[in-house]
């Protein structure tokens, strides 16, 4: 197999590691793929299988009653794996929770690749070397799943908040979706120095950081690192101050 | 016995029947275990010999290979779920029930395929994170990172899609929610930022081929799942698995 580009070696403090790492260098230790691959992927596979016919005899699968346009349940809860887009709906209005939450999402994770340019940590599970973009990509994966499991677990009847002890019989008052709109002369200069700030300071403080990122890779991730913050920053807002909406124009809320 | 074993072994691959199929001897000497690679249609995705370090089962965890072994589930049962299965307002919740009650093994088929379903959209969410966090995705492995990227929408969307066939309440009010929000898309969507479409011509309609979801939505959303999405997964499996060996193989620490 050939490599098509290079890869960097690691740098492990661990002299051991060193020395298996120049050793394979000149001859990589392989194994056959049969039998020693085939046979763990065999076992993967069984097990698998086992897990899946076990779940399958032990639980069913959901079968409500027929549709009816004219009975809306409530809630209406997405499958789990929306569910944290849903939730995101209190937050924001569905163009921001629906469209480009998810938008920015895919098109961040696909640029990844291509703004990330430590070489280091390539083939192990390892945090020393990278610590950015590990801390970045483990707060999306937690506030993603936390968002998941508050939607699924801490929401009731009119995406109200009930605990998962709670019945969902209990009547609980409306509250609010946030009363107070910030003042365009707030809101829009808030935002922009946020961004802008936000932008700034890291070259200011961090100038390696900028200098090896290079200004498009930098500005690409900081505006979806400051994007996820912003998004998630909200929330507390919204529990804290109660505000609704920190730019609000006829056309588009935020 | 075990020499007897032994002898009826070494008569068994010499028969034309044996030889017929498998084209190489008893899997015991190298080269017959490099031939089974390279004559197995399935194992020949693999390369002959694969790096020690990337078939540790706590390198990979196998997560690739299971969403792989999910989506062939998913396959198998859906295609005996097809054989039940009608997709029209009048029958669609009635091939439901008729699979539970009335067809041997239907509730176990249709458990199996949605537990597999939900564990896909899990195995593979932990699958990128797994090469997220083992650094696999820096170069030469950027686009197969983007492949994988685009793979992970297309298990969310055929999740999604099938989530409406059982045409129950959950499914109904569940693609409501979900297709409500391609309604708030900017420009494109009847009721999002900006917008210049009606409710009758917007994404949204085209989405769900009627103003509401209907027997237009679930024809769509039938086949979508069945054909169009699947089909499409497969070409991006096979790019997928084609680029992981074109790539170097399972990345490593050299
Ligand atoms: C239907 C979904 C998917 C299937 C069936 C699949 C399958 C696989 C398999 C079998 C491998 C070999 C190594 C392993 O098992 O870990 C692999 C590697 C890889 N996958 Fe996926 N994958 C899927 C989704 C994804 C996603 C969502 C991403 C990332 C966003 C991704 C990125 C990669 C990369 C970069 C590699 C190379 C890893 C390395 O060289 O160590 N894949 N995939």
């Amino acid at each position: 197999m050939q490599e098509q580009q290079p890869e960097t070696r690691i740098t492990s403090s661990d002299s051991k590691q060193k020395d298996t790492a120049s050793e394979t260098q000149k001859k990589p230790d392989k194994q056959l793929a049969f039998p020693h691959l085939v046979f763990k992927e065999f076992i993967a596979l069984m097990l698998v299988t086992l897990v899946l016919i076990i779940i399958s005899m032990a639980a069913n699968a959901p079968l409500e009653e027929e549709a009816s346009p004219t009975k809306t349940p409530n809630p209406a809860k997405a499958p789990w794996y929306f569910v944290g887009l849903q939730e995101m709906l209190v937050y924001f209005d569905p163009w921001i929770a629906g469209v480009m939450i998810p938008v920015l999402i895919i098109v961040g994770l696909m640029a990844i690749p291509f703004v990330d340019k430590n070489p280091k940590g390539v083939g192990i599970y390892c945090f020393r070397e990278r610590k950015f973009s590990f801390i970045i990509f483990t707060i999306g994966i937690v506030a993603w799943f936390g968002l998941i499991i508050f939607g699924c677990y801490f929401r009731g009847p009119s995406w109200l908040l009930y605990m998962p002890w709670e019945s969902w019989d209990i009547h609980k008052p409306v509250i609010s979706k946030g009363t107070y709109i910030l003042p365009s002369f707030i809101g829009v200069p808030a935002t922009i120095g946020y961004y802008v700030l936000g932008m700034w300071l890291p070259i200011l403080l961090a100038r390696n950081f900028y200098k090896t990122l290079g200004s498009t890779s930098y500005f690409i991730t900081m505006f979806f690192v400051l994007s996820m913050f912003g998004f998630i920053g909200k929330i507390p807002l919204r529990f804290i101050f109660d505000i609704k909406y920190i730019i609000h124009t006829p056309w588009f809320s935020i | 016995m075990i020499k007897r074993l032994k002898r009826f072994a070494e008569w068994l691959v010499r028969t034309q029947i044996w030889s017929s199929i498998f084209r190489q001897g008893w899997p015991d000497t190298e080269r017959n275990r490099i031939l089974t690679t390279i004559n197995t249609l399935v194992f020949h995705l693999h390369p002959i010999k694969v790096k020690s370090h990337g078939i540790k089962v706590k390198y990979t965890f196998c997560l690739g290979g299971i969403s792989f072994f999910l989506f062939i589930v998913e396959t198998i049962t859906g295609v005996l779920l097809m054989f039940y299965y009608r997709p029209t307002v009048e029958y669609a919740y009635q091939d439901m029930k008729d699979l539970e009650f009335a067809v041997t093994f239907g509730l176990f088929l249709r458990n199996m395929h949605r537990w597999a379903a939900h564990g896909m959209v899990l195995t593979v969410i932990i699958h990128m994170c797994r090469v997220f966090y083992t650094g696999s995705y820096k170069p030469p492995r950027e686009y197969n990172w983007c492949v994988g990227v685009s793979l992970l929408v297309l298990t969310l969307l055929l999740s999604f899609t099938g989530y409406l066939l059982p045409w129950d309440q959950l499914a109904y009010w569940a693609v409501t929610v979900g297709t409500n929000m391609a309604k708030a898309t900017p420009v494109l969507g009847a009721e999002g930022p900006f917008h210049v479409l009606s409710e009758m011509t917007d994404i949204c309609f085209y989405l769900r081929g009627s103003v509401d979801i209907s027997e237009n939505t679930l024809l769509r959303f039938y086949v979508l799942h069945c054909i169009a999405l699947p089909l499409a997964a497969v070409g991006l499996m096979g790019i997928h698995f084609w680029r992981v060996r074109k790539d170097g193989g399972i990345s490593g620490p050299l």
